[in-house]
């Protein structure tokens, strides 16, 4: 696919330094589209959540959904923006299928917010700022399906078949201003940036934060420019990068192909690049200049949008906590490792394990419920361990019951398994399936008896000393116990019956 | 026709009552909707058709206007509640401007592109015609777009002034105001971006209003120009403005830029009877000069009666206005190229494809608005893509916004020193079919008068103000007045309107040539 002649990343970065922008697209989850009372919702059958004003007929006028602005001023307040006291939205024109207009209504040059910051944490602990230039409202267009033609793209496809059940669906672009000084860490700060944002909108409640459903969708602007330069290299845009081990790549390709442009004493091609995630490279779109003309004006069909600054106070006092300083928090509280917090992180838990800890658990007991028990569940379920319905109560409740030496962990898990198939609560599963640690050592001592007896060569190495082999004994034990003996006294009482002391 | 009613009334005097008797007769039992409304549209098929028709229609509505007609008779003979809440012009039929959109008719905007298709929604507008159970006689000819002052451009063909068939009927709005004074209608709905309801209100001898920007929605109008368009009232008289205008106005969620408080009574305004006291600025920059000498007679003895009656008459000044002409044509085709954009043969309408070569997306949408719209309809589509410009936005469209607030700033002042404000409607009367057609900047001269009302958002109503002495056709008055205080034009138009018909010994329309008379009734058909 790709025939670009590409340097090794750490070549490129002996002789030059990345210069990144991003304009990410988040899709508001809001009921209703941008401007039309059609519903706003992704998966249905294509052209049905339109109505006359998403199609562009002849007469319609567009309104903007209020629903749509409050998510936009929350997300410009968590991005540390201005949010601007009047703001206009403007024509984008230019003729496409999939915009039912042939114009976008967006914003131009008055954003609902700008002037904004976003840190990042770095893996190596740093921070790293990220100036925000503008997050502004607009609309999304309709979406093309090419059929026939090798690559699924216009040029070749025999037709095309136009969905507008997207077109209007409200969408936020936030953009950043020119990111200098990341060096090799370009890739990451870039996965990094992308990843913030996603969570930010999430947290926020805004979006549904999806990227495979294209609820958030990134344009990766790299250049190169030798060290010590000031002037800005000549860029290429990656458009429609759609998941955030796509962006890294897109963006350690992206330098590694312009130092080898840049190498070769070449000009680099200021162009959109599409993303290829089977090869992991980009290839040429269409050129891309400064001098694209959309003819903006204002659109006549809408009055501006005055936020009162009583309304943005409001938003912004109700604001949740940034997700980034919650973690910080947690870690603290928690006192978790690096790579246990890690985990948690990755693995999608925090909130379960806040919520746990809350119900009266200890920090580390609910990280070993989730990690070691539910995660591997909803792994094996396909759902996220927060959808396996899990609460915090039950996890409590078998946490005790193994403390006060009711059950085992063994039991303990087994109980889970039961509560999740709806057997009742853990106290009635314990009860039904009569699992209960065995305590009395009358029905132990004629187990370990039999048990020595089945296997009197292990009972003479253990004699002799070796008291590894007690294993196996242990093992008889706990079948001929069904699992319910408590493993510990087991061992000390055959040990006792043995007359080894270790 | 001779048939009669129970009034006595034959067919030829109904459709020449004025809505507000017809709706006086209807609410008395005197006549029925049906009656009314099948007399109109006799007349239609009378003299709307054929050669020299007036070709004020381009669909006829017959079926389902004598249906709403039958509807509002039978509730009137049930009597009861329903009858008692009957709006007060229910059964009054009207016309509507092709360039409105409704379900059941096409609606073509006088354009190729979209002949044959179908509205799959009402305007707001209609919605509330329907509401008021006004029954809808068809959608009349205009201006591609409603981009003209002579309805010639319409590609459906032009309509003819029925004061002088050989002359235009004004434009855009040319089928609207000939329908009404045609006696096809009694109403009619227009829309008014530079003058397309006042102007052709002039030359037709009929009253035409375009509102306050905002008070009437949009909603379901083909826009042109968002920021300059307005639908608003064609009728025979003052009162039959105010009482459209009642039925049409208001807030409307669908339009946002439609205002939010409710309708000032316009009908008690037009009710008012008296301008004593009242100050009436001559705007000196929209007379004299340019203006043919029948034109400006009229326009004088117009001022003389306002006089007469007690109203002070002030100069005011609006030096900006001499730059409204060029700053609409630069800020209305902008937004044009804009809004037509949507005409690309994707969704509906006209789609044409390219005769060799690759069938690209670009090149059908191409071929659909190379065959789809007409010359003036490009000519403006090119002007304002070029003005919105990369390089040339702030000198065009830039310039021209800010000329627009110098316009705004000239009618803050005038209204200062004067309540309402008065002019010629146009500088000339009718011309000739086929005049000036091949001279744009000509045709575009006519709307040098009304164009500053919608730069600046403000009302403006245009009455007959009499005939030119020259060539005996008739002359239109415009009132202005601020924003939102429409009910002043309606009191001050109607004052004046009663002064004129008074010297005229009746209506200005009673004066026209007899169409009937001239129009072969079986040559005709009802389109």
């Amino acid at each position: 696919m790709s025939t670009d002649h590409i340097l090794s990343f750490e070549e490129a970065m002996e002789k030059y330094d990345p210069v990144l922008g991003f304009e990410v697209h988040v899709e508001l989850n809001t009921k209703t589209k941008m401007f039309s009372s059609a519903p706003n919702v992704f998966g249905d059958e294509p052209n049905t959540n339109v109505n006359e004003v998403d199609l562009g007929m002849p007469g319609v006028l567009p309104v903007v959904n209020k629903a749509a602005i409050e998510s936009s001023i929350k997300i410009g307040l968590a991005l540390n923006c201005k949010i601007a006291e009047s703001c206009r939205f403007a024509r984008k024109n230019y003729f496409y299928p999939d915009t039912p207009k042939n114009f976008q209504t967006s914003q131009y040059d008055e954003p609902i917010a700008y002037d904004g910051y976003l840190d990042i944490e770095l893996s190596d602990g740093t921070v790293f700022r990220v100036e925000i230039e503008r997050a502004h409202m607009e609309e999304d267009a309709g979406k093309l399906t090419h059929m026939g033609g090798a690559t699924g793209r216009i040029q070749g496809a025999d037709f095309s078949l136009v969905d507008y059940n997207r077109a209007g669906v409200p969408l936020v672009e936030i953009v950043t201003k020119p990111i200098e000084g990341a060096g090799s860490r370009a890739p990451e700060l870039a996965k990094a940036y992308v990843a913030a944002v996603r969570e930010i909108v999430k947290n926020l409640g805004v979006s549904d934060a999806k990227m495979e459903r294209g609820n958030v969708r990134c344009d990766a602007n790299v250049s190169l420019r030798p060290h010590g330069r000031e002037r800005f290299g000549i860029r290429s845009e990656t458009k429609n990068v759609n998941s955030l081990r796509a962006v890294e790549h897109a963006v350690r390709y992206e330098i590694q192909r312009h130092a080898a442009v840049l190498e070769a004493g070449e000009p680099v091609v200021q162009e959109t690049r599409h993303w290829h995630e089977d090869t992991r490279t980009t290839t040429s779109g269409r050129a891309k200049s400064d001098a694209d003309d959309y003819r903006y004006f204002p659109e006549p069909d809408l009055v501006p949008v005055v936020p009162s600054r009583e309304w943005v106070e409001e938003l912004r006092a109700a604001l949740p906590e940034p997700p980034a300083e919650r973690r910080k928090r947690l870690k603290a509280d928690w006192g978790y490792s690096d790579l246990e917090f890690r985990d948690v992180v990755n693995a999608g838990v925090l909130d379960e394990i806040e919520e746990t800890i809350a119900a009266g658990a200890s920090a580390s007991v609910a990280r070993k419920w989730w990690m070691g028990e539910i995660v591997g569940r909803a792994k094996a379920a396909d759902v996220d361990p927060g959808q396996l319905g899990v609460q915090p109560a039950t996890i409590v409740e078998l946490a005790g019951m193994v403390e006060a030496g009711k059950i085992n962990n063994k039991m303990a898990s087994q109980v889970l398994d039961g509560v999740l198939a709806g057997e009742g609560t853990p106290e009635e599963i314990v009860e039904k399936r009569g699992l209960a640690v065995v305590s009395d050592d009358g029905p132990l001592l004629e187990a370990i008896d039999a048990a020595l007896a089945a296997q009197p060569d292990v009972a003479d190495k253990i004699r002799g000393g070796k008291v590894q082999a007690i294993g196996a004994i242990v093992g008889g034990v706990m079948k001929a116990t069904r699992g319910q003996a408590d493993a510990g006294r087991v061992r000390e009482l055959i040990l006792e019956k043995l007359g080894v002391t270790v | 026709m001779t048939e009669q009613n129970p009034t006595g009334l034959r067919a030829d005097e109904l459709i020449r009552l004025s809505a507000a008797q017809l709706a006086e007769k209807l609410a008395a039992g005197e006549v029925t909707s049906v009656q009314a409304t099948q007399a109109y549209l006799d007349r239609i098929a009378q003299v709307d058709g054929g050669e020299r028709g007036v070709n004020a229609f381009l669909h006829v509505n017959a079926e389902e206007a004598l249906a709403v007609a039958a509807e509002v008779d039978a509730i009137r003979a049930a009597g009861g509640a329903e009858a008692e809440a009957l709006h007060v012009l229910a059964g009054v039929p009207i016309a509507v401007k092709d360039l409105i959109v409704t379900i059941g008719q096409p609606t073509t905007a006088g354009s190729k592109i979209l002949e044959g298709w179908h509205s799959p929604y009402d305007a707001t507008v209609v919605e509330r015609l329907r509401a008021a159970k006004m029954p809808i006689l068809g959608k009349t000819n205009l201006d591609e777009f409603a981009m003209g002052s002579s309805t010639e451009h319409s590609a459906y063909g032009p309509t003819r002034n029925p004061w002088d068939l050989d002359r235009i009927p004004g434009g855009s709005g040319g089928g609207s105001a000939a329908a009404v004074a045609a006696f096809e209608a009694p109403l009619a709905l227009g829309t008014d971006t530079g003058g397309s309801i006042r102007q052709p209100g002039a030359v037709t001898g009929t009253v035409g209003v375009k509102p306050t920007y905002g008070s009437i929605s949009r909603y379901g109008a083909i826009a042109m120009a968002s920021s300059l368009d307005q639908i608003g009232p064609v009728t025979r008289t003052v009162l039959d403005s105010a009482l459209l205008h009642q039925v049409i106005g208001g807030h409307d969620p669908r339009d946002s830029t439609s205002l939010p408080e409710p309708l000032a009574d316009l009908v008690a305004a037009a009710r008012t009877g008296n301008v004593e006291g009242l100050r009436i600025g001559i705007i000196k920059e929209l007379h004299g000069e340019g203006y043919q000498a029948g034109v400006e007679n009229r326009f004088n003895d117009a001022l003389e009666l306002l006089k007469e009656a007690g109203a002070e008459i002030v100069e005011v000044s609006c030096p900006n206005f001499q730059y409204a002409l060029g700053a609409y044509y630069l800020i209305m085709p902008s937004e044009a190229s804009s809004n037509l954009a949507k005409f690309d043969g994707v969704r509906y309408g006209l789609r044409v494809l390219p005769e060799d070569g690759p069938m690209t997306i670009e090149r059908v949408m191409g071929a659909t608005r190379a065959a789809g719209f007409g010359d003036e309809v490009k000519r403006r589509i090119i002007l304002g893509t070029y003005a919105l410009s990369a390089g040339y936005y702030d000198a065009y469209y830039g310039s021209a916004q800010k000329v627009r607030t110098l316009v705004q700033r000239d009618f803050d002042a005038a209204f200062t020193v004067a309540d309402v404000l008065i002019s010629p409607t146009a500088p000339t009367t009718a011309f000739r079919l086929g005049e000036k057609l091949d001279d744009p900047l000509a045709m575009y001269l006519n709307d040098v008068a009304t164009i500053p009302a919608n730069l600046a958002g403000v009302p403006g109503l245009s009455l007959p103000g009499g005939l030119a002495d020259e060539d005996g056709l008739p002359v239109g008055i415009q009132l202005l007045a601020p924003a939102r205080e429409d009910a002043r034009l309606y009191r001050v138009g109607a004052v004046l309107e009663s002064l004129l018909e008074a010297k005229w010994g009746g209506p200005l329309l009673a004066q026209a040539p007899d169409l009937a008379a001239s129009a072969p009734l079986e040559t005709q058909e009802a389109k």
